[in-house]
């Protein structure tokens, strides 16, 4: 059962109850609920069954063997692994998916063949040609041609591929410099730093910014890099329900007034940290109601923009651009450039002592190479793109692009009766499943006609809400969307998807340019 | 006499008494009520009344003063603007045996270029066709259509390339080791680490949670006596010991120190005390062994034994990331497991394929490459031995060697006026650079790195130019 909340008309905060904050989280039907755990429940009894015959010797033992001697204390407990032995390798074929080209709008998925029912795989050499709908392309930089992949050939003929120096020691490269000042710029902030991978960026840089003595606030739904900084921090960490501001709320004025556990000394200091777009829900968080309570309780803020730089809001410049809140509100801007600017790394941006401060302590500068040539190169021939410093018009067409393709999708998705979740502004689009077989069933069909997408289940998502994700891109026209569409609604129907009570079912039906001009590109 | 004085004591306390019950029986019921409510009173005071704690039951008011008056520290402390991470130099051009910076040309000691593939064109022309079939990024993380063949072909010939069965590759360096560990040690495992250890391989052990016992830097001796008391440990409780995993965590080629671990000592009390090894072979990759193969290769050891390599491809491969070898039992784990594996976007292709040229030259040169290293290390280290004034530290056939001051000297702001000398006579070295939390800071030193391409007459300079240096300073 969803608890989360949704948006009532008549709620408190004018700014929030507007179009912006319209998200949508419909129930999961009490029948749909209890098939699912029904599905698990016979899934983990057939598991145990497998595995007794396994141990008595009728069944192949088919997972790899220790190469030391029995004596040695075993390396993984058999509980840890029987979800990987008995259901996981059921359904591997969905996941893992190699493709051979560039992950652009279309891709080229390698068909994989199995003898063994997953155990092992084979490639069959065919190349099963596909409109991409599970790469965070946002906003179409997954090229491999065009002006942005000339500059980075242009970069790798300049300075090589890297520099194999830390930044702290050697590694300060000309272009590092540019790329954090043109970014600085771009997010109308007074300094940014950059690093060679987006998770690290989290997992290193949050010990850096607390450690004990402090508390984190941390949303229940945040990504693995954040919890992992969060823990290595050191630093006392509590959740608070997703976008939940009353309970945000709750959780700072109880830690003000009741201090550390047991000591009951005043916190030292308080972080909040939030995401901008939840890559898993589709959500936004609601970013100037929580500026506001951050500023009431002078706690700091730090924002992932991991999925929203770039994809959201009217000229790219994540939720701070989208909610139009001031950018010197929030401490920590951090981001990373693997979704929308199609290279790789993350960066951390805000005011100047900030950014000096994590300069001389992360982990990252000190100890890790520093980024590579044609990776940065990427990255500012995208910004230059995006801000329009290349003389064209090129960037805002694909901000727009995005934005019409997600309204588009998105309307299309909820008038055929699927229960889709998120903010109606999103590009990560996740439709219900609720049962594990569906998570295989929808994905292996979708191939054969031609879609990849990415479905998950537990434990990446809560058991009973096993979903498919899609991540639209200003990269997809009108026809591979359509084309996308009718797949759904055929697999809809096959599959029964139809889940939602609010919205009636319809079958898919083609919209011709003219209406859809009219409705989504003026 | 005496017994008359008793009697008249015992007769007037006999009296006293007497009158005593008489005036109890003179004296109200309600009175003597009281009297009695009065005497219990006490005695349950004394005897039972426990001191309760004041309960806090604050009023709305209070706790909107306590939110008032609560103060945060700033989020960051201030910096000083002298800080050398600050005021890094700036770079131009290939960062390969020679560096651009200023404008000036140096011979460059100070970067991980073992085998000079920075700048290669055969690396250069693969890493290009890259982007021109793939893009530059990857767009996904590996479960989610970020697989691309490339890294399924860099996985394969690594494991080709170790003799092992499998391999699985990371997008950053730092990330493998820190969580390649939490993904096989939780809480309660055991884990025996070293204390020189770099710093990615001390942040994966605070992430597992473990038990961590440090032993002194390639003391075995120090070893084997905490080997021996947790075995004393386990024989007390062998039911628990038997679910508790154990694991060695060593380096290779230690990048604090630049000697070798002890291996094969390792390997035999493997057996006898039933842990398992992950070695950190970040720099012995490429520069120790005859083809590169590493430390097992030098010991002349089976790899077999060891449960898992990790390495870095930042270092000689001249690339970015990391990657680990071992069985398939054991690296497939990491699979569904590695934090920095799972929940990361994956490898840039061209990275990649920077990686397989890179591993394509190795295989090319066989052991022309690192022989010729390690003899030009050997030689390196002869002539440096020569210089007064300096303490070498790493083995005589490793590329990678510590220098400190001797005579107390010892100080980071000397050894950075060396470096700041060197570079105004063209050469290019660096102080080794640590943060405050390391778990054993190493002392001071710079950092040498030996490049396969310099020429004897190169190193020559370097040691004069060194020798130099320290008169300078030293005056």
């Amino acid at each position: 059962m969803s608890n989360y909340q949704t948006n009532k008309p008549g709620d408190d905060n004018n700014r929030t109850s507007d179009h912006r904050n319209r998200e949508e989280f419909e129930e999961t039907p009490t029948w749909a609920a209890v098939v699912t755990v029904l599905g698990y429940a016979i899934l983990s009894a057939l598991g145990w069954l497998r595995d007794f015959l396994r141990h008595i010797g009728l069944e192949e033992k088919r997972t790899a063997h220790d190469p030391n001697p029995k004596d040695f204390v075993p390396l993984y407990q058999s509980y840890e692994c029987f979800y990987t032995r008995n259901l996981y390798t059921r359904i591997r074929d969905v996941f893992n998916q190699p493709i051979a080209s560039v992950a652009g709008a279309k891709v080229h998925v390698m068909e994989r063949v199995s003898d063994d029912y997953n155990w092992t795989f084979k490639f069959s050499g065919k190349k099963i040609p596909s409109i991409n709908l599970g790469s965070y392309n946002y906003l179409g930089f997954a090229e491999n041609q065009g002006p942005c992949s000339e500059q980075a050939i242009k970069s790798i003929e300049t300075y090589a591929v890297t520099t194999c120096s830390t930044r702290h020691e050697l590694g300060h490269q000309r272009y590092v410099k540019e790329l954090e000042s043109l970014m600085a710029e771009y997010l109308n902030v007074e300094d940014c730093i950059a690093f060679g991978m987006g998770f690290a960026t989290n997992a290193l840089n949050i010990p850096t910014l607390a450690g004990k003595g402090d508390l984190i606030l941390s949303d229940k739904l945040n990504h693995v890099s954040l919890i992992l900084g969060a823990r290595l921090s050191g630093a006392t960490i509590r959740t608070f329900n997703h976008n939940d501001m009353k309970d945000l709320e709750a959780h700072l004025r109880k830690a003000i007034i009741s201090g550390q556990p047991r000591t009951c000394r005043p916190w030292k200091k308080i972080l909040i940290i939030v995401e901008g777009v939840y890559s898993m829900e589709g959500s936004l968080c609601k970013l100037p109601e929580i500026i506001e309570l951050k500023k009431k309780y002078k706690a700091y803020l730090y924002v992932d923009e991991a999925h929203s730089i770039g994809a959201i809001g009217s000229r790219g410049r994540g939720v701070v651009d989208y909610w139009k809140v001031d950018p010197n509100d929030i401490e920590i801007h951090m981001g990373t450039f693997t979704k929308s600017f199609g290279s790789a790394g993350g960066y951390i941006a805000g005011k100047k002592n900030i950014i000096d401060y994590i300069r001389v302590s992360s982990h990252s500068a000190c100890y890790s190479s520093s980024m590579s040539a044609p990776i940065v190169q990427q990255i500012i021939s995208a910004l230059s793109i995006i801000m329009g410093r290349d003389g064209t018009n090129d960037g805002q067409k694909r901000i727009q692009q995005l934005a019409c393709n997600v309204r588009y999708f998105r309307r299309q998705l909820v008038d055929m009766g699927f229960i889709v979740y998120g903010n109606n502004n999103s590009p990560v689009v996740p439709v219900m499943l609720f049962m594990p077989a569906k998570i295989a069933a929808v994905n292996r069909e979708m191939l054969k006609r031609d879609c990849a997408v990415v479905t998950v289940g537990f434990p990446a998502t809560l058991l009973t809400e096993s979903r498919v994700r899609f991540c639209i891109s200003a990269g997809h026209t009108k026809e591979m969307l359509d084309h996308a569409l009718k797949a759904m609604d055929e697999v809809g129907h096959l599959v029964s998807l139809r889940y939602s009570k609010k919205n009636p079912h319809h079958r898919w039906v083609e919209l011709d340019h003219a209406d859809y001009d009219k409705e989504y590109t003026s | 006499m005496g017994s008359s004085a008793n009697q008249d004591n015992v007769a007037s306390l006999a009296t006293d008494f007497y009158s005593l019950l008489e005036s109890f029986k003179e004296t109200p019921f309600y009175h003597l009520l009281f009297e009695i409510f009065l005497v219990l009173t006490v005695l349950w005071l004394i005897l039972f009344r426990k001191p309760r704690r004041i309960e806090k039951k604050l009023t709305e008011k209070e706790k909107q003063e306590l939110i008032d008056e609560w103060q945060p520290e700033p989020l960051v402390p201030p910096v000083d603007a002298n800080h050398p991470a600050l005021n890094v130099r700036v770079l131009d051009g290939i960062v390969g045996k020679t560096i651009e910076i200023d404008g000036k040309k140096s011979l460059n000691f100070a970067t991980f270029n073992f085998l000079n593939f920075v700048g290669n064109p055969r690396i250069a022309d693969k890493a290009i066709q890259a982007v021109q079939k793939y893009g530059v990024g990857s767009c996904g993380p590996r479960g989610f259509y970020g697989t691309i063949d490339i890294h399924l072909e860099l996985e394969e010939r690594l494991a080709h390339f170790f003799n092992c069965e499998e391999g699985i590759i990371y997008s950053y360096g730092f990330s493998t080791v820190a969580s390649i560990i939490p993904a096989y040690s939780k809480r309660n495992d055991i884990l025996f680490v070293d204390e020189g250890v770099h710093y990615a391989i001390q942040k994966g052990v605070e992430a597992s949670r473990s038990t961590v016992k440090w032993f002194r830097h390639n003391d075995i001796s120090d070893l084997e006596r905490l080997l021996a008391e947790q075995d004393i440990h386990d024989k007390k409780n062998p039911k628990k010991a038997r679910t508790l995993r154990r694991f060695l965590i060593i380096e290779g080629l230690y990048m604090n120190y630049g000697d070798l671990c002890p291996l094969p000592r390792m390997v035999e009390l493997k057996y006898q005390y039933k842990y398992r090894i992950f070695m950190d072979e970040s720099v012995s990759f490429g520069t120790i062994g005859q083809t590169g193969r590493g430390v097992t290769e030098y010991y002349n050891i089976d790899r077999r034994k060891i449960d898992l390599i990790s390495s870095s491809l930042e270092y000689s491969v001249g690339s970015i990331g990391g990657f680990a070898v071992g069985s398939s039992f054991v690296v497939d784990h990491q699979r569904l497991s590695a934090q920095g594996y799972c929940f990361s976007a994956s490898l840039p292709p061209l990275l990649a394929a920077a990686a397989i040229e890179a591993l394509n030259i190795m295989e090319e040169k066989d052991t022309t490459l690192c022989d010729t290293l390690m003899e030009k290390s050997k030689r390196l280290h002869r002539k440096l031995l020569d210089i007064k004034g300096y303490l070498i530290v790493g083995e005589d056939i490793s590329p990678l060697k510590h220098l400190r001051l001797t005579n107390s000297q010892n100080t980071v702001a000397r050894l950075e006026e060396i470096v700041e000398f060197a570079q105004t006579r063209g050469i290019t070295i660096t102080v080794a650079r640590y943060l405050n939390d390391e778990h054993h800071l190493p002392e001071p030193s710079i950092r040498l790195i030996l490049n396969v391409e310099m020429t004897d007459e190169e190193l020559e300079f370097l040691c004069t130019v060194l020798q130099e240096a320290r008169v300078k300073v030293t005056v």
